[in-house]
């Protein structure tokens, strides 16, 4: 099946791992992600001010493309699958705002009127995670070649994955996608109390300092609770929870490194698929050298 | 003579009224009204970007580009000219620079403000994809970012039309430059070339026209080779 396939900016700058995984871990289960032909920026975070009009030009230039490419045949629905936590947020609560909103609706195509075709709204925008759910835990399962026996993963959610509700992939409360997943790659499940916390987001631009203190947080629970390496869905995430591991070692001493990778690399992994796919020397800090001694790769 | 030439049509440059044939251009009709182009007048063949104009037509709230030396006037239009935009332009080694996204970034941040508005597409005469131009340049996709851009004239009115206040025709410059160097690399016609250059092939023929009179070498100019 062809799926059209947003991948944001940062799955092409500095997230390329979460990009490549994704392609292989997708095409070894039939699904055919369609990279869009033309894409702009998904608009980066949702305006949340009623009259904001302008920040959902981005989000919503991208669904057109979508519907563009489901006309002319490229991909079979009117549905796009997006990886990056925050792309597939803004994209979805911009979706849900147009429709929500007429008036809002008509000064956006009267803004965009210079495009060929208008937008309709029935775009859906799925996220990875819940396609592969749809299409039932069985067929990962089935797939896999190389189970992660022995691996213990603690699911890391963030925000964006999971609220406000109605937007997120499942209960913000108590989710169980991502733990289904790893469960059907054979990897034995971690949970901790900080899975669904702020990694601080932004704040690593300005405020390194707020990131080291909640990373600290989140990282030591998740080895409290006996993890070996961390997954997650989002680049901003894996950024503040992997790159920042550095700042995270200056503040705490006391702090030892875990591997962060992406469920797409797992998955991957677990499929036998091989370094070029798994993309797994990408990641900081590098996950190779326990992946080894679990007799993984 | 075309049937059309005794048409007359009624523009407005910076507001003022004239009456002017309707198959000329806006430049040849700025001229026909008086006016003498001191800046904003290059080429006048469509390839230099020098002669940028914006105009709005009779009845529409559209602000378009164009052209002045290849846009034709037309009845009811408002014209004024913008020969220059004031943009910050980096220089830049680029033997120093890593052809990425962080390139883009480091020299131009403010491309990251981009909105995807597409007020720079629209504004574009050239019918150039200036929003894609962008942010293809954001992802640090530098071959797009070079081929959507390569018709680029420079001639300013994406950037004086966009609201997070990027010069895309400076970004489109700069993934160009970095797509010759790292990308495509150098050419064997070009490095043939420049050894000739080097090797003096052109020396005779230019000491030559250093040495002519003024009313021979304005001779040779008339009469020079030109492409149609």
């Amino acid at each position: 099946m062809n799926i059209a396939y947003y991948p944001g900016c940062t799955l092409k700058t500095t997230a390329k791992e979460f990009d490549i995984s994704t392609k292989a871990a997708a095409k070894a289960l039939g699904i055919n992600l369609v990279e869009l032909s033309r894409w702009n920026c998904c608009g980066t975070v949702h305006a949340l001010a009623k009259d904001d009009v302008m920040h959902h030009l981005a989000p919503l230039r991208n669904l057109l493309r979508v519907e563009e490419a489901q006309q002319s045949g490229i991909v079979d629905e009117k549905k796009v699958v997006a990886l990056c936590a925050m792309c597939y947020n803004t994209l979805k609560r911009s979706n849900q705002a147009f429709n929500a909103d007429a008036d809002k609706a008509g000064k956006v195509r009267e803004s965009m009127n210079n495009e060929a075709n208008v937008y309709s709204g029935q775009v859906e925008v799925e996220h990875l995670l819940e396609t592969l759910r749809t299409q039932g835990w069985d067929k990962v399962q089935a797939r896999v070649k190389k189970p992660l026996k022995g691996l213990k993963v603690a699911p890391y959610y963030g925000c964006l994955l999971l609220r406000p509700r109605g937007i997120g992939v499942d209960n913000a409360d108590n989710p169980r996608i991502f733990e289904d997943l790893l469960v059907s790659l054979g990897a034995e499940v971690v949970d901790f109390g900080y899975k669904q916390k702020c990694c601080g987001s932004y704040n690593t631009v300005h405020m390194v300092d707020v990131v080291a203190d909640l990373s600290n947080r989140i990282l030591s629970q998740a080895q409290a609770a006996g993890a070996d390496v961390v997954a997650t869905a989002c680049p901003l995430c894996e950024y503040n929870l992997g790159n920042r591991q550095i700042e995270v070692t200056k503040k705490y001493p006391k702090f030892y490194s875990i591997p962060i990778v992406y469920f797409t690399q797992l998955m991957a992994l677990a499929f036998g698929l091989g370094e070029d796919e798994t993309a797994l020397g990408m990641n900081k800090p590098d996950p190779r050298p326990l992946l080894r001694e679990k007799g993984l790769i | 003579m075309t049937e059309n030439s005794n048409r007359m049509v009624t523009i407005y440059v910076m507001g003022k009224k004239h009456t002017v044939p309707a198959d000329l251009t806006i430049m040849k009709a700025m001229e026909y009204a008086g006016h003498q182009f001191k800046r904003g007048a290059g080429c006048r063949g469509g390839f230099c970007g020098a002669c940028a104009t914006i105009y709005r037509k009779k009845g529409s709230y559209k602000l378009q580009g164009a052209l002045a030396c290849q846009k034709m006037v037309e009845d009811g239009m408002y014209i004024a000219q913008i020969p220059f935009s004031p943009a910050e332009k980096k220089s830049y080694n680029l033997d120093d620079l890593k052809p990425d996204a962080s390139t883009f970034l480091e020299q131009y941040p403010e491309i990251a403000r981009c909105l995807a508005c597409n007020t720079c597409t629209k504004a574009c005469p050239q019918d150039l994809q200036v929003m894609d131009i962008v942010q293809a340049a954001l992802r640090g996709d530098i071959t797009t970012t070079a081929k959507l851009s390569f018709d680029c004239l420079s001639c300013g009115l994406c950037a004086v039309r966009c609201p997070a206040e990027i010069v895309p025709y400076n970004i489109g410059q700069l993934a160009r430059r970095m797509y010759s160097k790292y990308i495509v690399g150098p050419t064997e016609h070009v490095e043939q070339r420049v050894k000739e250059v080097e090797d003096g092939k052109f020396d005779e023929e230019l000491n030559k026209l250093k040495a002519i009179d003024k009313p021979s070498l304005k001779k040779l100019y008339d009469t020079r080779d030109m492409e149609a």
